[in-house]
């Protein structure tokens, strides 16, 4: 008896694949293009991010590391350079975004920028936001993003949107 | 003629082996539950890469997978190193995608069909270019819902 277990057992150990199926989450855009043609946005308030063959950075015309990618783009989004973000705690720098609803990360990258580049540059710029909303959920709720209800997350999340859109990549 | 005679020899007494049998069924259940078959055999390399920024997928039929990496070291002889597509269990053209995630889709019932989701599961050297080629043909067959299959670590690891 013990001994078809112990088969058994061995058999299911060597089968199990514990991986959970985990990853970052997008949302592309649609195929068609948009009917009507969509506001423009100001420069300041585009945070453009290239990443070029050979997974080398560029974030706002500056040669910058992926280190640093995620302290340049909370500084970014948290600008508040118009004022009326009354939660931000930018340093309100007039050439930098308005608000973090207006802000927009635009990423570019290369035909030959290698996948774990890209998977790092796009982790960097979802954990800047995630880490905006839950100093903000901190702030206001004293408590981190994970432990709010849904409906105050949400709040956070409109806060902080996550708008990073993606150009089709080019030869750099 | 004491009673009280000591027992001779044996040293210690041998562990009961009687819950043995309990123990290893325990161990057997947990594991046949806990399994999860492989449902495709993988044809390409799928080294993935590390992120720490990741959400769960919950739900299992809706999900939706596209392989993409270098053939197998056994298969290298006869496709080489190129990097390619795994649909199910074959490879796969690019053209090929619509009509597969058009077909997965058929099988997801009407009302959860919106929330269909796509995972990439890449190889972390494959170039961005196919990837992109990938992303392009997702759109044109509407499935807009995406994940990249990662594993859970620091960017650092990412060499």
């Amino acid at each position: 008896m013990a001994d078809i277990a112990f088969l058994l057992l061995i058999f299911f150990l060597v089968t199990t694949t514990m991986d959970v199926d985990s990853g970052i989450s997008t949302k592309l855009p649609p195929w068609e293009p948009p009917t009507e043609t969509p506001p423009p946005i100001k420069q300041k308030n585009l945070f453009t991010v290239l990443v070029n063959g050979n997974d080398q950075l560029l974030v706002e015309g500056e040669y910058a590391t992926i280190e640093d990618l995620r302290e340049a783009a909370k500084k970014f989004l948290d600008n508040n350079g118009n004022g009326k973000c009354d939660y931000c705690q930018g340093l309100r720098n007039p050439a930098s975004s308005d608000s973090p609803s207006k802000a927009v990360i635009s990423l570019q990258n290369d035909r030959r920028t290698s996948y774990k580049v890209y998977i790092s540059v796009q982790n960097e710029l979802v954990a800047a936001i995630n880490e905006l909303r839950n100093e903000y959920a901190n702030r206001k709720y004293g408590k981190d993003f994970d432990q709010l209800a849904e409906e105050q997350q949400q709040e956070m999340a409109d806060a902080y949107p996550q708008k990073i859109s993606e150009a089709e990549p080019l030869a750099l | 003629m004491s009673k009280f005679k000591k027992s001779t020899g044996g040293g210690t007494p041998a562990i009961s082996t009687a819950s043995l049998p309990d123990i290893v069924f325990m161990l057997l259940f947990f594991f046949m539950v806990t399994t999860v078959m492989r449902e495709v055999t993988l044809l390409v390399e799928n080294q993935k890469p590390y992120a720490s920024e990741i959400k769960k997928l919950e739900k299992k039929n809706l999900v939706t997978y596209v392989y993409v990496g270098k053939p197998k070291e056994s298969l290298r002889a006869t496709l080489g190193a190129e990097p390619r597509i795994q649909l199910n269990d074959s490879f796969a053209r690019l053209a090929e995608i619509k009509p597969f995630i058009i077909e997965e889709r058929t099988e997801i019932n009407e009302a959860e069909r919106a929330l269909m989701v796509v995972s990439i599961k890449a190889d972390q050297n494959v170039k961005m270019g196919l990837i992109s080629d990938v992303k392009q043909e997702l759109r044109k067959a509407e499935a807009l819902k995406l994940n990249y299959s990662t594993k859970k670590g620091d960017i650092t690891k990412n060499e």
